[in-house]
């Protein structure tokens, strides 16, 4: 086991190497020259010189590209070009709103996602059935900004229920986390439907119910348990799509995190924000598939790594 | 007798709805922009932000633009953002995963640690990422989305041909002297084409859901293109006076994603010997 994590972990880095590597590699792509974008269009050329130089622009690329490796493992992303602050501390100040919103919504997600994989497999070919499957397929297909704007409009503006802009409170949790959470478990229902009825055709589930365990001890215990690894796994992908779709739903409810400092920051080109917010979610997201490999043994006592 | 490939497909619910919704959107696209009673362009302020009505069917925008010819036209965009992401991520994929498939060795540890190192970006971050160094514009997002579907591509058609390339039809063209060109093209390639369709149609509709996303985050299409996402993001400030502005695109991508996903499933369903009947 601990030989598999090492080697995973060693894995890890060498893809979150890679990973900042492209961050850097499409930072420099972007046209335009970024000290005449930062100092505005008052700005002198003696002015943007000065800047560029600050910047360290001016110097080739390798050299950069060492300086910012260099820096990237003090933890030192550079300066938002907007704020002047370090994009350390500007993403620091997101952070939490970020995590939390992505915990609610994963809670919503595997919540609903679930009980209804479970009810869908379980009474197979019933309206039940069809109903919770027809729903899963309606949420893979909806573009998550568009639902978070249907339940602004019905549950905000219509019924003056929930509130719908920043972070205030727990009830602002509510709209943002459902229209994350609602896609994600719609993949996780259809998931875990399959999974289950995989698995409650097995023989040790026609033996437990022979010996007279009670329904719901079969369902939840024998049956449940032994699907949980393709779960986890979907769960542990999902976190990615939640990742991604932080950006577009904290635009929506104007939430203060990272995924919406991202967007604000690409119409401003504030590049080095940009580029360290994705790294940060990547480096989410690297780790929770790491801890998902971790999952499996756990779930699992036949997985030996 | 058997009866015809297509005809067995479409006698699956699934095909056969997606199939008449897809078929119906083709069409429109295609013919609609051509028939439209208004321009998806014209401007008229006198009539802006109004409800569906007898002259406007699906009512007028901020600039008293027709909804309904703006939407046709956007069906254009849509749907060749399915399939221009598609067709670059499997032909990106092709050109990685069939060398580290069919050669294996170092090519294929360089090409998975690509693969993985891409797939290391959660979901549309990639995209996005990809949009800020091309800059905004119509194609962007699906050169974007193009891009960041060639390690799914790439993993798929390597995992194809590592299962292929020892087969026993491989060997024979191998003894007879074939070219790795002519074994790749003429043999490998043929007999991945089956899990290759399938798996593009399944991404289709990420695809155009990605997209659109894109396009509402402001690195898509620009003013006064209509876009759906982009239109979309323009009836944000409106959504409180002319709901429909924000209604009616969302149900057109929804839709549509819906048709491409009922294929996707009819398609791997028809692809997978167990369910086929």
């Amino acid at each position: 086991m601990s030989a598999y994590l090492i080697r995973k972990l060693a894995l890890t880095l060498v893809v979150l190497l890679g990973t900042a590597t492209c961050a850097f590699i499409l930072v420099h792509l972007v046209p335009g020259d970024p000290a005449h974008a930062l100092a505005g269009p008052q700005a002198t050329p003696e002015d943007v010189e000065n800047l560029r130089r600050s910047l360290q622009l001016d110097r080739p690329l390798i050299v950069q590209y060492a300086v910012y490796m260099r820096n990237l493992l003090r933890l030192d992303l550079g300066r938002s070009y907007t704020s002047n602050k370090p994009v350390i501390e500007e993403i620091a100040a997101r952070w939490p709103a970020t995590l939390q919103l992505s915990l609610a919504s994963l809670v919503v997600a595997v919540a609903v996602g679930v009980p209804a994989g479970v009810v869908a497999a379980t009474r197979r070919g019933s309206l039940a059935d069809t109903i919770t499957m027809m729903g899963a397929f309606l949420g893979v297909s909806m573009p998550s900004f568009w639902l978070g704007l249907l339940l602004i409009l019905l549950f905000s503006v219509k019924l003056k229920l929930l509130p719908f802009l920043g972070r205030s409170g727990p009830a602002s949790f509510v709209l943002p986390s459902l229209t994350l959470g609602l896609g994600v478990a719609a993949n996780i229902a259809r998931l875990t439907r399959a999974s289950m009825l995989e698995v409650l055709g097995q023989d040790y589930v026609r033996t437990a119910r022979g010996k007279g365990v009670p329904g719901r001890r079969v369902v939840y215990v024998h049956a449940l348990r032994n699907a949980s690894i393709p779960i986890v796994t979907i769960v542990g992908l999902q976190l990615g799509a939640l990742l991604g779709g932080q950006v577009v739903t904290e635009k929506v409810f104007s939430w203060p995190g990272i995924g919406r400092m991202i967007v604000d920051a690409l119409m401003t080109r504030d590049l080095l924000l940009v580029q360290g917010g994705i790294l940060v979610l990547s480096l989410t997201f690297a780790i929770t598939n790491l801890l998902t490999d971790i999952c499996y043994a756990i779930l699992d006592p036949r997985i030996r790594f | 007798m058997r009866r015809p490939c297509s005809r067995r497909f479409f006698k699956n619910p699934s095909a056969l709805v997606g199939g008449i919704i897809l078929g119906f959107l083709v069409i429109v696209s295609v013919v609609g922009p051509a028939v439209v009673p208004y321009s998806p362009y014209k401007q008229d302020t006198s009539i802006k932000l109004r409800g569906p009505y007898a002259e406007h069917w699906l009512g007028t925008d901020e600039f008293g633009r027709d909804v309904l010819s703006r939407l046709v036209l956007g069906s254009r965009y849509s749907l060749s953002a399915g399939f221009v992401s598609v067709g670059m991520g499997l032909a990106g994929g092709l050109l990685l995963g069939a060398p580290a498939g069919y050669y294996g060795g170092l090519i294929d540890q360089m090409v998975m640690l690509l693969c993985d190192i891409l797939l290391a970006f959660p979901g549309v971050l990639l995209s996005l990422a990809i949009t800020m160094a091309l800059g905004p514009g119509i194609y962007t997002p699906m050169v974007a989305v193009g891009i960041s579907s060639i390690p799914v591509f790439a993993r798929l058609v390597r995992a194809q041909f590592l299962s292929l390339r020892n087969a026993q039809f491989v060997e024979a063209a191998r003894s007879q002297g074939a070219s790795d060109a002519r074994i790749v093209f003429k043999h490998l390639l043929p007999n991945s084409i089956g899990p290759l369709v399938v798996q593009s149609t399944l991404r289709m509709g990420s695809a155009i859901l990605t997209t659109a996303t894109l396009s509402f985050l402001g690195q898509g299409a620009q003013p006064p293109e209509p876009e759906w996402g982009a239109m979309l993001n323009m009836a944000v400030p409106y959504f409180w006076t002319a709901p429909h502005l924000v209604i009616l695109p969302g149900l057109a991508i929804t839709i549509t994603v819906i048709a491409v996903n009922l294929l996707g499933d009819a398609l791997r369903d028809f692809a997978d010997p167990r369910t086929r009947e």
